[in-house]
């Protein structure tokens, strides 16, 4: 183990201790006026009990659709590399 | 007692950067990468809970108020795109025991 | 891994009767996305799941296509895309059949309620395609991983 490999991990260490007592106290977080918008209209808006599904496929679907891209392009390459690997063995 | 979640998160990202950066073997290095995932997926659930609250959903929910929903929706995006990033990590690794006969991080096989 | 004979015939003839649940239990957590928690995403990794039970009982014996894993990837994420365009005229995904008495279009009573499956509108189609796109992309992920050792001592 090195010198400076332990020092990176005690200032992390450090860091973190000096993050942690500005977050906000969990359980009042505070003005929450998008969520209470989501939770009031959701379901008369969408249709659906699931306040969470609602958030996901119909006001944020971009992002799931990025997400669903992303798994997409994770199996190809898993696919690539071991397609490779076999050719090579033969 | 009051924010014990955040005192988890800080053991578990000091744990997973710990693994990074002070082990050998590649398995045991992506391992810590997937726990400092784990840990920031916990602190976003938990930065939106109120007190006495529950489930956002409104099948057969009793009378109370809810939690934020936003930081949940977050949360799963953030769960599907971790378990994509550690399965070509060890795909990767597969393929580098391949090649090199061994998953040492400090072999310096790599310029022959 | 080249002749991997598996597990032994107890263990082989209860995934056959433990399978037919559990991807019934992961068909159900797809389809009531909208009513309880869930959805598409969770729904695929338990399906996703029988498939790697299926080759950890069953060993090299297993053939399982590449080739039709692959087609319904796509077929998940092309549906996906093409069901976000549904509701173009009026905004990029527009929930169109919601409170409109088509599929599935039944108005929602307000507050707490017991779950109707009729509500929802575009919401339990995206489910269905985003679940078998998971689905479809975990088990090429688990049977890439487990060919990658065949051929070699």
């Amino acid at each position: 183990m090195e010198k400076s490999r332990i020092v990176v991990i005690l200032a992390l260490f450090a860091l973190l201790l000096v993050a942690a007592t500005h977050v906000h106290e969990v359980g009042s977080p505070g003005t929450a006026d998008m969520d209470d918008f989501y939770i009031h209209f959701g379901q008369e808006q969408t249709g659906s009990n699931n306040i969470v599904t609602a958030i996901l496929f119909d006001y944020r679907g971009l992002d799931t659709l990025g997400e669903a891209s992303v798994l997409f392009a994770a199996a190809t390459g898993v696919f690539i590399v071991f397609r490779r690997l076999k050719e090579d063995e033969k | 007692m009051t924010g014990i979640e955040v005192i988890v998160v800080m053991i578990l990202v000091a744990t997973g950067f710990g693994a990074v950066m002070l082990k050998r073997n590649l398995i045991k290095i992506v391992m810590g990468i997937s726990i400092i995932g784990s840990g920031v997926n916990l602190f976003l659930v938990s930065m939106g809970y109120v007190e006495g609250g529950t489930a956002p959903i409104f099948t057969s929910s009793p009378a109370t108020s809810m939690v934020l929903a936003t930081p949940q929706a977050l949360t799963l995006t953030s769960i599907v795109i971790n378990l994509a990033v550690t399965a070509l990590m060890l795909s990767l690794a597969i393929s580098i025991h391949r090649h090199y006969g061994s998953a040492d991080s400090r072999k310096r096989r790599l310029y022959e | 891994m080249k002749n991997d004979q598996g597990m032994s015939s107890i263990v082989k003839s209860a995934v056959l009767v433990v399978a037919i649940p559990a991807t019934m239990f992961g068909l159900y957590v797809i389809s009531h996305g909208h009513l309880t928690p869930g959805g598409g995403f969770p729904g695929g990794a338990i399906m996703a799941s029988v498939v790697a039970m299926f080759l950890v009982a069953y060993g090299s014996k297993m053939k399982m296509g590449k080739n039709v894993f692959s087609v319904l990837e796509s077929i998940g994420l092309v549906a996906f895309a093409l069901l976000a365009f549904a509701g173009i005229s009026q905004a990029f995904f527009r929930n169109v059949l919601a409170n409109s008495g088509q599929l599935f279009g039944m108005p929602v009573p307000f507050g707490p309620n017991p779950g109707y499956l009729n509500t929802g509108g575009l919401i339990p189609l995206m489910n269905f395609a985003v679940g078998l796109e998971v689905f479809a992309a975990l088990s090429l992920i688990i049977i890439m991983m487990y060919r990658s050792g065949e051929g070699k001592k």
